[in-house]
């Protein structure tokens, strides 16, 4: 039996974390990163550390609560997905000035592919522009380590570090060696200094030649320095890597068989990039190539256009995930072996995600379509932008949008004399997050449009998370509860009305009589509020609508097009639906949405299909 | 690279573990990686996350031995199991020449020249047994009867370890211990 622990790389980072003394830790969750927080609670209670552990409202208040911890002495760190950092940026950028009296990390989680995400931007890039040093881990047993080393390399400089991991990192599993927890032995201390922690420009300006002091002695910090792996032989040619495209180059490595022929180097820390090791490559290669995702950060910075290989020479696909048969065929074609021409996958039809069965989601978006037909639907991010797939989300453009785009469209077309029916919607969830000013916004310039808010008092697309609404913390603990009717009323809102959606009948009536508000008041806030399925279904509380499909079913597909509930499967052989049993929750809710009645709740004991 | 006691040093087995959300294909790959851990081996998975969770085609890679990346590449994979049967098409690439096809559908899967088939309706099984979340256990204990545990060109463990580790994760006399063991004997029953 091995003392190994399985980690997943979120998990590992989370253990880097306590292992190191980090006191206060915050987060807003995103994909790939959502598991980092409550991982960093589970190793605190196993370690017995005091911590202050939160779900903050979003990216912006995480980073700035993390960081006022560590200009008062105590470590800490904040996660994100690498959308969550451009929220975050404002003050990360200013606190990189500012600087740091204890260690401050900064993990925000890259989504190269993008698997989960809007974009496959580099937070690399953004650490650059931040001028703060950043760590890019290739494996989760390397993710734990340089946890702890980020936290250190901030200390020692004063300055935040970032860790970028990526998906492959972050939901890779790993067995990894856990060191034991050292409870931190430190004391607040902040110590009052205007000059620097409210500085004005002028004051800035010298910061900033600070801060350019302190990158260029951590460009020589001999702990993070680039790695070089194998055999010391004399090579022509080197690889430069980091990331979990190291991992795949020094497997592929071993498998070609070039291990004594090419220089493998693994860059931990991509910027800023070891100066001595920039001149020692330059010296020793006639040709290098670099592999790392998804921006040329390492290759930017080994300024010799002639020798070195990468993203900017197209060398390596400009965009997408370096996957190991992409990494396999560059590395082939470098070293100048004839690579293998994959297998394609087919093409086939990838079964896209859809709501689960049982989502109150569902019932909202057909009632949408019921009440206004003819609208533009601007949507936001969670699970609820698979409403796309029930023709009733238009836009999606980043978290908060949906309310500032619903106020745009209504603008746009009424500069043109034209009247539409604009029903936007955001999740709970996201409406604490980024929905609050956009709101008060379009109330105070007299946007008409109805807002659903699609309450299901929880964080579901990421993992259940808790919202300011749930009324629980990071551990379970008790908090205060968000009044979200008060929340929508004191942002000047006149029309703020609550139901259950899976009242389908109902909720359409209710959704008219809102447009109808809209349409000659302004803004109208719908709230469709039902619990998440998923965690109704962990509570064991579920429906008892079960429903049978009747002779009556025409196959006209109607429930399957535009309700799209995966329990309701179109049978090709019978041209008829039937109900999967394997999925159905019996909520019932498409009883009501049946154009010929053919679905109707089941007596008991009765065969369903 | 840990150097476990009685470590088979050269065992290097990929599996690819495929369905759609909500089948239990996670659970699957961290139940498989937590028993190559107490065989002795070093293991590397990467999982699905985020919005495919939603219905949406989920996969895993599982990696045990001395691996570096977490990802498994097409042509490369030991073994392929398959949850829901319209994936085989997607997936089936991922399998080596003479690599290990196991498929959970109703109609036995197309031969493949180029392949090991083997076919079991873990769905009905686990409707039938009243366990329906359970068709992941049984389709695995069916691949260990299939190709046997801890043998040359079998699986990396038996079903004894796949038990220990269910037994530590979900706690011994614990109600769903019990239906996870009793679902992975279903799948050996059928496979056997």
């Amino acid at each position: 039996m091995s003392d190994r622990i399985l980690m997943q790389g979120n998990d590992a980072i989370a253990r880097g974390l306590v292992e190191a003394g980090c006191a206060v830790a915050a987060s807003y969750p995103g994909t790939p990163a959502s598991e980092i927080l409550s991982s960093i609670d589970r190793w605190r209670k196993t370690g017995g550390a005091t911590m202050h552990v939160e779900w903050a409202v979003n990216e912006k208040v995480a980073l700035e609560v993390a960081y006022t911890a560590a200009i008062c002495g105590l470590r800490a760190a904040v996660s994100m997905k690498q959308v969550g950092l451009n929220v975050a940026s404002d003050p990360l950028l200013s606190a990189a000035y500012l600087g740091v009296t204890a260690g401050f990390l900064v993990v925000s989680a890259d989504d190269p592919g993008p698997h989960s995400s809007q974009t496959e931007q580099d937070s690399r890039l953004l650490a650059m522009m931040a001028k703060v040093p950043v760590l890019d881990p290739a494996s989760p047993a390397q993710a734990r380590t340089l946890a702890g080393t980020g936290l250190d390399l901030s200390e020692a400089f004063g300055v935040p570090a970032m860790l970028r991991p990526t998906t492959r990192v972050c939901h890779a599993s790993q067995d990894v060696d856990a060191a034991p927890f050292v409870p931190p032995a430190r004391e607040v201390r902040f110590v009052r200094d205007p000059s620097r922690w409210a500085a004005t420009p002028v004051f800035r300006r010298k910061l900033h030649d600070r801060l350019a002091e302190k990158i260029a002695a951590i460009a020589a910090w001999p702990a993070t320095a680039p790695v070089r792996h194998g055999p010391d032989v004399r090579a022509a040619k080197a690889v430069v890597a980091s990331g979990v495209a190291f991992a795949h180059a020094r497997e592929l490595f071993g498998e070609l068989g070039i291990t004594d022929r090419i220089a493998l180097y693994q860059v931990i820390q991509p910027y800023p990039l070891h100066a001595a090791v920039i001149d020692h490559l330059l010296e020793s290669y006639g040709e290098i190539l670099v592999l790392e995702e998804s921006a040329p950060v390492i290759e930017m910075q080994i300024a010799d256009r002639r020798r070195v290989r990468g993203r900017l020479t197209g060398a390596v696909p400009g965009t997408g995930e370096l996957l190991p048969e992409i990494v396999e065929r560059v590395l082939s074609r470098f070293v100048g072996i004839s690579a293998p021409e994959p297998a394609a996958f087919a093409q086939g039809s990838e079964r896209r995600p859809t709501l689960c069965p049982g989502c109150a989601h569902r019932s909202s978006f057909y009632a949408i379509r019921k009440a206004a037909p003819a609208g533009i639907y601007p949507s936001d991010i969670g699970c609820y932008t698979l409403g796309i797939n029930l023709g009733a989300v238009d836009t999606v453009l980043c978290m908060g949008a949906a309310i500032s785009q619903a106020a745009g469209f209504d603008y746009a077309h009424r500069l043109s004399g034209k009247r539409v029916d604009i029903v936007a919607t955001i999740g709970d969830s996201t409406f604490y997050h980024a929905g609050i000013p956009p709101l008060i916004d379009a109330v105070v310039q007299g946007a008409r449009f109805v807002l659903v808010i699609l309450d299901n008092g929880t964080t579901a697309m990421t993992g259940n998370q808790p919202t300011p609404g749930t009324g629980i913390g990071v551990g379970g603990e008790s908090t205060v509860v968000v009044d979200m009717e008060g929340l929508v009323r004191a942002c000047g809102v006149r029309f703020c009305r609550t139901a259950n959606p899976d009242r389908l009948p109902e909720f359409v009536a209710l959704l008219k009589e809102a447009l109808v508000h809209a349409r000659e008041q302004g803004v109208a806030v719908v709230i469709a509020r039902q619990p998440c399925a998923m965690v109704a279904r962990a509570v064991g509380g579920t429906a008892s609508g079960a429903v049978v499909i009747t002779a009556e079913c025409t196959g006209c597909r109607h429930c399957v097009d535009r309700f799209e509930c995966p329990a309701l499967v179109f049978d090709e052989a019978t041209n008829r639906v039937r109900i999967d049993e394997m999925t159905c929750t019996g909520c019932g809710v498409c009883v009501h949405v049946c154009p010929v009645g053919a679905i109707r709740p089941a007596s008991a004991g009765e065969k369903r299909t | 690279m840990s150097a476990g006691v009685g470590k088979p040093p050269l065992l290097r087995q990929q599996i690819v573990l495929s369905g759609v959300g909500g089948q239990g294909v996670l659970f699957l790959s961290r139940l498989l990686a937590e028993s190559a851990i107490a065989c002795g081996f070093p293991v590397l998975t990467s999982e699905t996350h985020g919005m495919a969770q939603r219905g949406g085609v989920v996969v895993s890679h599982l990696k045990v031995g001395g691996f570096d990346s977490p990802l498994v590449r097409r042509g490369r994979a030991d073994l392929l199991l398959v949850l829901k049967e319209e994936n085989v098409v997607l997936h089936r690439e991922f399998l080596a020449d003479g690599g290990v096809l196991i498929v959970n559908a109703r109609v036995p899967a197309d031969p493949d020249p180029r392949l090991q088939v083997h076919t079991v309706d873990a769905d009905a099984l686990a409707l039938s047994a009243g366990a329906r979340h359970a068709a992941n256990l049984i389709l695995l204990g069916f691949a260990i009867a299939r190709i046997g545990g801890r043998t040359a060109g079998g699986f990396f463990c038996g079903a004894e370890e796949i038990r220990q580790t269910l037994s530590r994760r979900q706690g011994v006399g614990n109600s769903r211990l019990a239906a996870s063991l009793s679902a992975i004997d279903l799948g050996i029953a059928h496979g056997t």
